[in-house]
């Protein structure tokens, strides 16, 4: 990792960043969101220098594993208190618009 | 700070008034209802005050007493509750349009033990949208100013809850920290804010923002009474996988032990960046802790200077996975499209402020396929470099010292224009959170503008009993000398 601030993002990487998250920009947007981005991960690159080779990553702070529970039957959320914040309910679910576009 | 005469300011006090009978209350509510009702125009820490629900809550707590039952051990004590915690048919917003007016179907772990130990949840505070800031001016509700000057910002992302205790509002509330959430704003406005081992209090309700970093904790006026709050809200919780199975904490019979003996660490290395008028206090704390008896040893954290790389990758990029269920199917927001990717992306785009999708952004970006080794990967083992470095420096010293915050409240706007610059506020906080140990703000006099300044003190995990009793040292020098604690 040794670009420059200006080739450690740019616009399309952007662009397609924002798809994945499912964000709309705008062409604006784009440029400004481009600059930070870009500003940031220069600040970040003070790790790039570091040799991590033999570094064990850490994911969590207190080390617990396989943290199970009694399979024991419980009561779960109320489904009308759950369905009455939906926007849009119907027949005791989710309602949602078409999931396949209508023109294919 | 209440200016109804006759209401003690502190938990403790309130409790054992209310237990014994000497208070009422509904009394001790409507003196804390008074003071919103005089101060909240120009503070605004609050999304919604809960009066109703209150009253209803302290009526109970006075009917419990009245026939005999134990009300709890923080009965009548009103209670401030940062708005990222579920709050069973009570609008909880995270500051964020894309919450708006949902009601959660159920209580956050924290706010069932505080109910069962008699407290009165008096309302929701102001943060910075999902908890992302460091000012509470990334709200979409506005921002929250700071009760000891209106033209500052209280801090954030927890800036409501500290400004409810600084301004008198309740004597305690409850926030949240991801890089230093409770203690930044507790240095700003004067008060006591504890971020404990992770693992400690449930996370269960706590509207996730990056759950390997999330903890919650109190704020109080004094040290005391974050110890009780502790001991009231801590302990395992089936419902949180993180959660550590053990006991409550105990902590308020340390808080006369004093430091006689203790090693106190001073960081070495420590990224430079504060003021003048904060490193002064720092120092007088260590000269404090060194009167009272404690030895002062230098430690070295030679990766702490990396903290904000790796805490601006690793949190982001929780983020933008715990994010991605607000997509308007299940609550809050939804913008209705054609189709199911085209309502996501409408609902996102316009339920979600810049600061989020900043950080939505560079979290999807570190995490991507190409560059997860080059950012997130690497950045998970510098985390670890950190944990290293900390445990290192506790072979050495029994807790650590620090500034809260590099500089005193700023004013309003001042920083909003520049991501990074913010960010920076954060540099002292931040390592705690990356290793999961405990660390507190405490307030330690004054600096510029005779603005509050905090002091950090960091410990080991489950260190805490250790860091209360430097807390409660630091709280009596500080009286001693003759300052408001």
């Amino acid at each position: 990792m040794s670009e420059s601030p200006s080739e450690r993002i740019s616009a399309e990487v952007v662009v397609k960043v924002s798809r994945l998250a499912r964000l709309d920009v705008t062409p604006d947007e784009v440029q400004r969101i481009t600059t930070q981005m870009a500003g940031m991960l220069e600040h970040f690159a003070d790790i790039d220098a570091l040799d991590l080779s033999d570094v064990e990553p850490m994911t969590q702070p207190y080390p617990l594993s396989n943290v199970f529970r009694e399979d024991v039957v419980v009561t779960g959320l109320d489904r009308e208190e759950v369905l009455a914040n939906a926007p849009a309910a119907e027949d005791g679910r989710f309602r949602v618009p078409p999931i396949v576009g209508l023109d294919g | 700070m209440t200016t109804h005469a006759n209401i003690p300011t502190t938990a403790a006090a309130i409790a054992d008034g209310v237990r014994s009978g000497a208070l009422k209350a509904v009394d001790v509510l409507e003196a804390h209802l008074a003071q919103i009702a005089a101060r909240e125009g120009e503070i605004h820490a609050f999304n919604l005050v809960t009066a109703d629900e209150a009253r209803a809550a302290a009526a109970r707590v006075d009917a419990d007493v009245a026939a005999g039952r134990d009300p709890g051990i923080l009965a009548g004590v009103p209670i401030a509750l940062k708005d990222n915690m579920c709050t069973r048919g009570i609008p909880t917003t995270c500051s964020s349009k894309i919450l708006e007016g949902w009601r959660p179907p159920y209580d956050a772990t924290v706010v069932q033990r505080l109910a069962a130990a008699g407290a009165v949840a008096i309302g929701k505070t102001n943060l910075d949208e999902f908890a992302m800031g460091s000012s509470t001016e990334n709200s979409a509700f506005g921002v929250t100013f700071n009760p000891r000057d209106i033209s500052r910002v209280s801090g954030g992302s927890s800036g409501g809850s500290a400004a409810a205790v600084a301004a008198g509002f309740s004597p305690i509330s409850i926030g949240s920290d991801t890089g230093g959430s409770i203690r930044q704003p507790a240095a700003l406005c004067g008060v006591v804010g504890v971020k404990p081992t992770y693992g400690t209090v449930s996370r269960y309700g706590l509207v996730a923002y990056a759950s390997s970093l999330d903890q919650m904790g109190p704020f109080s006026t004094d040290v005391r009474d974050s110890a009780l709050v502790l001991e009231a809200i801590s302990g395992h919780d089936p419902m949180d996988s993180t959660s550590i199975p053990q006991a409550p904490l105990s902590l308020q019979h340390v808080l006369s032990q004093g430091v006689e003996g203790l090693r106190v660490g001073r960081i070495t290395d420590m990224p430079s960046g504060a003021d003048p008028d904060v490193t002064a206090r720092l120092e007088a704390a260590f000269d404090a802790l060194k009167a009272a008896g404690a030895k002062i040893v230098d430690v070295e954290m030679p990766s702490m200077k990396y903290a904000l790389t790796a805490y601006y990758l690793i949190a982001p990029a929780e983020a933008s996975s715990n994010l991605a269920r607000y997509d308007g199917v299940r609550y809050g927001l939804r913008v209705n499209a054609t189709d199911t990717n085209a309502m996501y992306s409408a609902t996102r785009t316009a339920g979600f402020g810049e600061e989020v999708k900043r950080r939505i952004m560079l979290g999807t970006y570190a995490l991507s396929a190409g560059y997860y080794d080059a950012y997130y990967g690497k950045a998970l083992k510098v985390r670890r470099l950190i944990s290293d470095d900390f445990a290192r420096a506790y072979t050495k010293a029994d807790v650590l010292l620090t500034p809260t915050s590099p500089i005193v409240a700023f004013p309003v706007g001042e920083k909003s224009d520049d991501p990074l610059a913010m960010y920076l506020c954060d540099i002292y906080t931040i390592p705690t959170n990356l290793a999961g140990h405990p660390a507190m703000s405490v307030p330690f006099g004054t600096g510029a503008h005779g603005l509050p300044v905090g002091v950090q003190i960091l410990a080991p995990t489950l260190g805490e009993q250790v860091m209360f009793k430097v807390a409660a040292s630091l709280e009596r020098s500080m009286i001693a000398a003759g300052g408001a604690k």
